[in-house]
């Protein structure tokens, strides 16, 4: 028995907080279970990384090393974790479900005969595991079937990445076996997109405004409210990918992650890759016409209405309580 | 450049959605369809690779009979042939078993690369286009924005992708063709159908497949029990009243109860 590996990722250095919060995951789920947890480390220097988890409550942690993975690709991922995983035959493998989960453990998994049961937001005994469908309209639950390790990641905030315990696991060491020659794909240094002249995450209130504006001609509308408010405008990213806002002010997975004080989401349906960045928000306001919107899930306040009529009704609410 | 486009046909954006009999699906007889966001991107990455360099463009598409509707709208819009991958319980299929079926459609066509949109707006598994390119054994890159030809003088044939990567930053990639890449939206305007392109589609080869013909059906690993409405997060005050009133209401509840203002 082998139990629960939580596999993670490395940001500036140090663990991600992702991870962590996956790690949470993996130990909740242990718990329930009465199972085993540890963790894996992956790069071509993991020292420092390994030292950061080695106080949490973990079995083992296992420094996967490799000069090939110091830079990510697929195909090094993939087999380093392969060589790892047919080793330790674990039953759950469990990763924070990050782009580059996204890029390789679909992969590894198909590889062992699995499949990821991808963005999972929690778990109940069985284990059931939930994810959300139809762009979080509707929730599923999902169960691992057959022999072999039960690939799972977790979606960010599903998980809180406090609530990892403290403990003194084993630190051991795995050696895969890679060859240059397998790994198909030149990565490049990555880089940022433009200048970053807007620091969203810092602003206290933010007007953000989704597809339910329908062209950017109406604009001005959302605009006027944030003038009002003396908030930051931000987008959701059909409207970034529009081009009716910079990508500098897009909000979610791919843009930017926010907390104001309030956080004012107009004709906002609210994907799943939205609300991640922004649910940490102290106050959310949603308006929509669809009173079964996603938004509404995480909103502290709604209104169910045309937002061509509630925007500027608000803007002069706004400007007559001043 | 022969390019084989994989998209589906997913219930449309604004489509009000209701749990079927079974609670293990959706009630889909009175649903309106359209072709999957990011799949159109990465058509529209397809056609506009073709008008560059020249070559094919074939669409793909798995499911029942319907999505014959969303195949002839990309043909309208500049495919040159489909492949409809006849299929009724797609649903119960598990990502693996999906990208197994496409993988089969794939092979005999020998494609210089394959495109798709990076997560299906219906089940969201994003998984489809990474798990065909270990199926197919060829390299893959996803979240894609931008696909470009490299003429390196190498013996291989190259291209290089810009990915993207998260909090607004990215990185390009090169990889030897065939590959598979999966596109993120957002990276090209997204062409309309012409007319021309409407009345040409009518005569465009479409071939039907059968899925048990190419694949045979093998038990999901990750199985979906159950579907439900998702539980809330936080308990949302809705805010009742005509426009005036509602925003009146909201501004002393932000003030007073909130204190954000």
């Amino acid at each position: 028995m082998s139990g629960i590996w939580v596999v993670l990722e490395e940001r500036d250095g140090r663990v991600s907080r992702t991870s962590w919060e996956a790690l949470a995951a993996g130990q909740r789920l242990a718990a329930q279970d009465g199972k085993f947890v540890h963790a894996a480390v992956m790069g071509s220097a993991t020292e420092a990384l390994a030292a950061e988890v080695a106080g949490k409550a973990l079995t083992k942690v296992a420094r996967i090393e490799h000069p090939l993975l110091a830079r990510y690709t697929s195909d090094a991922y993939t087999i380093a974790l392969h060589q790892f995983f047919e080793q330790e035959k674990p039953e759950y493998i469990v990763f924070p479900h990050t782009y580059q989960v996204r890029d390789f453990a679909p992969a590894l998994a198909a590889r062992m005969n699995q499949v990821l049961i991808s963005d999972v937001v929690g778990f109940e005994q069985g284990p059931v595991f939930t994810r959300q469908l139809l762009q979080g309209r509707l929730a599923g639950t999902y169960r691992h079937q057959g022999e072999g390790p039960c690939f799972v990641s977790v979606q960010a905030g599903a998980f809180r990445a406090d609530a990892v315990e403290a403990g003194t696991p084993e630190v051991t060491s795995f050696t895969p076996t890679i060859d240059a020659a397998q790994i198909r794909t030149r990565p490049g240094e990555p880089f940022r997109g433009s200048a970053q002249t807007v620091d969203l995450a810092s602003a206290p209130l933010i007007v953000s405004v989704g597809r339910g504006i329908k062209e950017a001609d109406n604009l001005p509308l959302v605009q006027e409210l944030a003038a009002a408010l003396g908030a930051e405008l931000a987008a959701s990213r059909p409207i970034c990918d529009n081009g009716w806002l910079p990508m500098e002010r897009q909000v979610g997975s791919s843009g930017q992650t926010v907390s104001p004080k309030l956080y004012l989401a107009v004709g906002i349906s609210g994907a799943i890759q939205h609300l991640v960045g922004m649910k940490g928000s102290q106050c959310i306001v949603a308006i929509n016409k669809d009173p079964d919107a996603p938004i509404f899930e995480v909103a502290d306040y709604g209104i169910v209405g045309d937002l061509f009529e509630v925007v500027p009704a608000l803007t002069e609410a706004v400007k007559a309580a001043k | 450049m022969k390019i084989i486009v994989a998209i589906k046909q997913v219930p449309e954006r604004d489509a009000q959605v209701r749990i079927d009999a079974s609670a293990k699906w959706i009630e889909e007889s009175d649903l309106q369809y359209a072709m999957n966001e990011s799949d159109a991107y990465a058509l529209e990455e397809a056609l506009q690779l073709k008008e560059k360099n020249g070559g094919e463009v074939i669409v793909l598409s798995a499911g029942p009979e319907r999505v014959g509707t969303t195949i002839r709208e990309a043909l309208a819009k500049g495919a040159d042939r489909a492949i409809h991958v006849d299929c009724n319980d797609l649903n119960q299929r598990d990502a693996l078993a999906v990208a197994r079926l496409i993988a089969e459609a794939v092979k005999p066509e020998s494609p210089d690369l394959v495109l798709t949109g990076l997560q299906s707006d219906d089940l969201g598994y994003g998984q489809t286009g990474v798990i065909l390119a270990e199926l197919l054994g060829v390299p893959h890159a996803s979240l894609i924005l931008h696909v470009e030809k490299t003429d390196g003088g190498l013996p291989e044939e190259r291209i290089k992708v810009k990915r993207e990567l998260e909090a607004g930053w990215f990185q390009d990639i090169e990889l030897p063709l065939p590959a598979v890449l999966t596109i993120q939206s957002g990276g090209n305007k997204l062409r309309y159908a012409t007319l021309m392109g409407i009345k040409k589609a009518k005569s465009k080869e479409m071939r039907v497949v059968p899925a048990a013909e190419i694949a045979s059906a093998i038990p999901p690993v990750a199985v979906l029990e159950s579907i439900a409405l998702p539980q809330k997060q936080r308990s949302t005050q809705i805010i009742p009243g005509d426009p005036k009133q509602a925003a009146a209401a909201l501004v002393e509840k932000l003030k007073f109860e909130a204190r954000v203002l």
